[in-house]
């Protein structure tokens, strides 16, 4: 099962490293894991998508508590969360199948960033569940590279924060 | 404008980071530091030539890193160890790791290459935070001058609390070279490290609940008793509740071996009666111990038929391996203190009947009218003519678990060995170590032939400062457990396992120690006794049966009751 762990950190060199060298240490799966600063500049937010089951990943989650330059970890299973990826897909688009290809853009409420002789680079943002059903989408077209960013994720206010 | 003049604010006091750097390590209490010397340590070692530090050489950072750690577990206080960069550094690697399985305070301290060279290849040059980051509890860099002596008072706060643990500070040789402004210590303020320290009520009702109403418990302890200080308060509630104790390798000395409550070690060469006890108990409390598969063998029939109470500071050793049906974070000695407050006496003679009935029937045995020198006969001398008083240091192996087995332990520090890494050659910088922290008390190295080969270089350094350790070599010619599993699993074929040894009694001799060999039974006594009344570093040499193996033993991931060497231990009986 997929959990996903929000984790902040110091905005430290080699808090990375820790986090990467701990899970490969261990022996868990990063799904993904991604990195970026807060609003206050002493910290970072990292969201690592992790797959097992419960016990494991209670246990990558206390590993994370351990590590002294991770702040505060928090495992979102069971919460009511917004998560979004980022993707970015360049789609093999010839003249003759680019309505198709738009008419499919804007079904995915998706946007066409660049566009080049054979094909066109695709912003799609939002679930995960959303990202994989354009690719499923767009494969019959011919993708030829896809950079995603993983997943980011915060809790909704209605449950987690009302208590 | 007032008449009022503001106090003028005194002249700020400049030193260079090395003076820093000694002024801080004072200011923790270091009394004692071990380390080597090397071109990006300089600074700080010429502050050291006046500092009232005792410093202690070794012959190599392993050593050193082994003489502080076990200076570190003779005294509870942090070990302090320094090294150069580079090779100094990477050096210290299997110290910090073996520190770091074991959960031993120590700061590490290593120089590094000046910061604007960092990460071009220099001389001397390694990312020593990338190396050592898996095997500490904390490492860092210092890139501001003025971050120097804070790093150095964060460091020793996470060695030393929580679930202690090595923590490096790497330390650019500018940094100590800079200039800086002497400033108040302020306290130490980490976000991401929080200790706990209250224990939780709840958990801890349930926890007696369950020993008030258990028929079969069985307390089963291990290093985190004797971290924690917490021998007398287990020994009371061992006694209170009237529960039987079994210990980890490092838990040997929680509760003395001669009380009747102790089922000595448990595990792959426990002693048969803990391991049936704990395969039959139906509540097993777990303290300080964190159930590795050298105690568990087959987790899954591990102490099948009981509720487990599992009591650890490191959340993360809770339900690592086994779920605990009552998890307890805390401090061992507070949540010990707690515990006692609301357990009640139990009788249970049954339990206690079929113990005794365990204990009467395999005890530990060895073949006492053989001819040749068994090697358990050797540390039972030992124990004899110590009276169980002394402090013991082994290296890892045969004659490791032999000393577990054959000498009885009765306080806490007075056992010192390398559990988790299971680091040969730990024995004689180790027994250097404790000896610095306990001038005038007997310390032994009862160590391997294998094991002694890998640090004997140490003896220099025993030597030098006249520390009157004592080693004897339990000598079978053989990495004797590589032996044992290749006699046992590998068909007899003595792959590599067999070593060609040097007289160690001349080599002890050529270092300025005393040295003496000892090839026949009726030699033992007199070699002990020798060696017992000699006040310089000596070395003893006892020429042991070859092929003797360690029994009972529980084959790697078999059920701990499925031991094998009882019926070897009833043939003698």
């Amino acid at each position: 099962m997929k959990h996903i762990l929000s984790a902040l950190v110091l905005n430290r060199p080699g808090v990375l490293a820790h986090v990467a060298g701990m899970f490969a240490a261990r022996a868990f799966n990063i799904d993904s894991l991604t990195v970026g600063r807060t609003d206050d500049p002493e910290l970072s937010r990292m969201t690592i998508v992790v797959i097992g089951d419960d016990r494991v990943v209670e246990q990558v989650r206390k590993q994370l508590a351990k590590i002294v330059s991770i702040v505060k970890v928090q495992d979102f299973a069971g919460q009511d969360v917004v998560a979004r990826d980022l993707m970015l897909v360049s789609v093999s688009a010839p003249p003759e199948k680019r309505p198709e290809i738009l008419a499919l853009i804007e079904m995915f409420n998706a946007k066409v960033v660049d566009i080049g002789p054979k094909f066109v680079m695709v912003e799609v943002c939002g679930p995960e569940t959303k990202i994989e059903a354009f690719i499923d989408a767009a494969r019959s077209y011919g993708i030829r590279n896809v950079v995603r960013t993983g997943t980011v994720a915060m809790a909704r206010y209605s449950r987690s924060q009302s208590e | 404008m007032t008449e009022t003049t503001a106090p003028s604010p005194a002249k700020p006091i400049r030193k260079p980071g090395s003076q820093i750097i000694v002024d801080t390590l004072v200011e923790q209490g270091v009394e004692v530091m071990f380390g080597y010397l090397g071109g990006v340590v300089l600074p700080l070692f010429d502050k050291l030539y006046d500092a009232p530090i005792r410093f202690i050489i070794p012959r190599h950072e392993q050593g050193g890193c082994h003489m502080a750690d076990a200076y570190a577990r003779a005294t509870g206080k942090v070990g302090v160890v320094v090294a150069t960069s580079g090779p100094g550094a990477t050096n210290l690697t299997t110290g910090l790791a073996t520190a770091m399985m074991d959960s031993i305070p120590l700061v590490a301290i290593t120089g590094q290459v000046r910061t604007d060279l960092i990460g071009n290849d220099a001389f001397q040059e390694a990312d020593t935070t990338g190396i050592t980051r898996p095997i500490t509890k904390h490492n860092s860099i210092v890139k501001d001058p003025n971050r120097l002596a804070q790093t150095i008072r964060e460091a020793f706060y996470i060695a030393s609390t929580g679930r202690p643990g090595p923590v490096l500070v790497d330390i650019p040789v500018d940094m100590q070279v800079a200039e800086i402004e002497v400033k108040p210590a302020e306290p130490v303020n980490l976000p991401g490290y929080k200790v706990r320290s209250r224990v939780h009520n709840r958990q801890i009702s349930l926890a007696a609940e369950a020993i008030n109403a258990s028929q079969k418990p069985i307390l089963y302890v291990g290093g985190g008793i004797i971290i924690a200080n917490a021998a007398a308060e287990l020994s009371e509630l061992a006694h209170k509740a009237n529960i039987p104790v079994t210990m980890t390798l490092l838990g040997l000395g929680s509760i003395d071996q001669g009380s009747e409550l102790s089922l000595d070690m448990l595990g792959m060469h426990g002693s048969a009666y803990a391991n049936f006890a704990v395969q039959e108990c139906d509540l097993l409390i777990a303290v300080g111990a964190r159930f590795d598969d050298r105690v568990t063998g087959k987790l899954k029939t591990f102490a099948s038929k009981a509720k487990i109470i599992h009591i650890d500071i490191d959340p993360a050793s809770i339900a690592k391996n086994l779920p605990a049906d009552i998890p307890v974070v805390g401090d061992a000695k507070e949540t010990l203190v707690e515990l006692l407050r609301e357990v009640q006496h139990r009788d249970r003679p049954e339990w206690f009947a079929q113990i005794a009935e365990w204990k009467k029937k395999y005890p530990f045995r060895y073949d006492k009218r053989a001819h040749a020198i068994k090697p358990q006969f050797v540390i039972e001398e030992i124990l004899r003519q110590t009276n169980g008083d002394a402090t013991i240091v082994t290296g890892v192996g045969q004659h490791q678990m032999w000393t577990a087995q054959f000498y009885r332990f009765k306080r806490p520090r007075q056992f010192i060995t390398s559990g988790g890494l299971g680091t040969m050659g730990f024995g004689l910088p180790a027994a250097i170590g404790a000896q610095v922290a306990l001038p005038g008390q007997t310390v032994i190295d009862i160590d391997g032939d294998s094991s002694f080969n890998m640090t004997m270089n140490e003896l220099c350094t025993a030597v030098q400062y006249e520390l009157p350790v004592k080693v004897c070599i339990i000598n079978n010619g053989y990495m004797g457990m590589v032996r044992q599993w290749q006699q046992l699993f590998y068909g007899k074929r003595y792959s590599c396992s067999s070593l060609k040894n040097p007289d160690f009694a001349t080599v002890a001799r050529a270092f300025g120690a005393v040295g003496m060999t000892v090839t026949e039974k009726k030699g033992v006594a007199d070699a002990v006794a020798a060696m017992l009344a000699e006040t310089h570093p000596c070395v003893v040499d006892f020429h042991v049966d070859r092929e003797e193996n360690v029994w009972p033993m529980v084959p790697a991931g078999k059920s701990l009751h499925e031991m094998n060497g009882l019926d070897i231990f009833e043939s003698m009986a």
